[in-house]
């Protein structure tokens, strides 16, 4: 059986998904990082961006994080974020039009907000 | 129907009315208590993994931040005092602003200034009815607080810390809450959330947790404690909030509970009274009819001699 890290993506008012996994890809301040079982300990800041968990059933869960942390000890992996929405939560629709009109009133935040979802239904 | 009868049954009609009333009201408040203790709930995993990643850091590494330096001599404090939007609550609002008001006293008696933060529109009337200056208020969201009114709050008292003293800033913030203990018993509590005691908080954590491993920090320390001390504070305030929701929902549901009660009693005695009343009414009509048959039989038997 190949190593498995056990993780948690928890947003601010709830937990968003956790199980096993045997990868997990996010986005820090630094760059892209990957996190496979027996990494050493780290506590990272993450950039909004999807972040890919590659499920120990050989599944694959992405979810749009908004802001938050990484920190990774003892083969467990918690994802913090203010705002978490796992990919088959998001409707695609509603973030297009949200796209749309944070470009219109140019709200860079809310235009990266959107983003942020699509790509991450992208990567689906 | 006498005149005194008609008023009893007024009456009786009126507080039926109202009991009811305060009835519906405790079982909307009974459900929302369940729903806001399950908010409390769900926000849990967050703010321990928050603890945890900030005992991390703290311990960690030496690094000073100004949210975690004290000052040598603290001349100015903010007190934010989270209160509800409406009342029917009991004691509940009361209790928290006379919890904020020993706790203003206790620090000027310290010598340091007081600024006033306010969450709720009844702390507010309290405030600007006595005339006192309040920095900021926030209301509209006490029944149900999301994370977002959370941070709005959280935004303006971090910047105040941030500022120096002397451009108007603060040395250090308490809360004042109410905390939900069970369906029974809410306290109002105050507490220092900054500058936050690293080693208090450390304390706290491995009281019931192992040895925190030593983490490789992303992209520096410093970094890390920059964006994790703001969403502390935050998840803190959050906590907060919800807690002062929840009891303020098991407070109403309180008093209304004894309002209905009441209502039944005062149902009660006056349905005696009416009863009462209806009784006297009756006896008096029966004394009547009597009296005057009495006094017609004693006419007829005059003019019969």
């Amino acid at each position: 059986m190949a190593a498995e890290l056990h993780v948690e993506l928890v947003a601010a008012d709830r937990s968003v998904w956790s199980g096993e996994a045997t990868l997990v890809v996010a986005r820090t301040t630094s760059g892209d990082i990957g996190v496979m079982p027996g990494h050493q300990p780290l506590l990272g800041v993450l950039e909004s961006g999807p972040v890919t968990i590659r499920t120990s059933d050989g599944g694959t869960v992405v979810a749009a994080v908004h802001g938050g942390f990484i920190s990774f000890a003892d083969n467990k992996l918690s994802l913090l974020a203010e705002i978490a929405e796992l990919s088959d939560e998001i409707d695609v629709q509603r973030a297009e039009r949200a796209l749309e009109r944070a470009k219109s009133d140019a709200d860079a935040f809310a235009e990266r907000r959107a983003d942020v979802r699509l790509r991450a239904v992208a990567a689906r | 129907m006498g005149a005194q009868l008609r008023v009893y049954k007024r009456r009786i009609k009126s507080v039926t009315a109202t009991k009811k009333i305060t009835k519906a009201m405790e079982m909307i408040a009974a459900s929302r208590v369940v729903k806001a203790q399950r908010k409390v709930a769900a926000s849990t995993p967050y703010a321990t993994e928050l603890t945890r990643a900030v005992t991390a850091v703290g311990t960690g590494s030496n690094t000073q931040h100004p949210l975690t330096t004290e000052a040598e001599t603290a001349t100015r404090s903010a007190v934010l005092l989270l209160t509800s939007d409406r009342g029917l609550a009991g004691a509940f609002n009361s209790n928290a602003i006379k919890a904020a008001e020993q706790l203003t006293a206790r620090l000027e008696a310290e010598g340091k200034e007081i600024d006033v933060y306010i969450v709720g529109r009844r702390g507010l009337a309290h405030y600007n009815f006595r005339e006192r200056k309040v920095m900021e208020s926030w209301s509209g969201f006490t029944d149900e607080p999301t994370y977002a009114d959370a941070k709005k709050v959280a935004v303006p008292l971090i910047e105040a810390i941030e500022k120096d003293t002397a451009d108007g800033g603060v040395d250090e913030l308490h809360i004042v809450y109410t905390e939900f203990v069970s369906m029974m018993t809410q306290t109002a509590v105050d507490s220092r959330l900054l500058p936050l005691s690293l080693d208090e908080v450390a304390e706290e954590q491995s009281s019931k947790d192992e040895i925190l491993p030593l983490y490789d920090f992303e992209p520096s320390a410093e970094d890390v404690l920059d964006a994790l001390l703001p969403r502390y504070v935050e998840s803190r305030i959050y906590n907060a909030l919800l807690q002062s929701a929840a009891s303020k929902h098991a407070a109403t549901r309180r008093a209304m509970k004894s309002a209905t009660d009441n209502a039944g009693d005062l149902i009660t005695s006056l349905s005696r009274l009416a009863n009462a009343a209806r009784q006297a009414e009756i006896t008096q009509e029966i004394s009547e009819i009597v009296g005057g048959s009495a006094a017609l039989a004693d006419a007829t038997a005059g003019s019969d001699r």
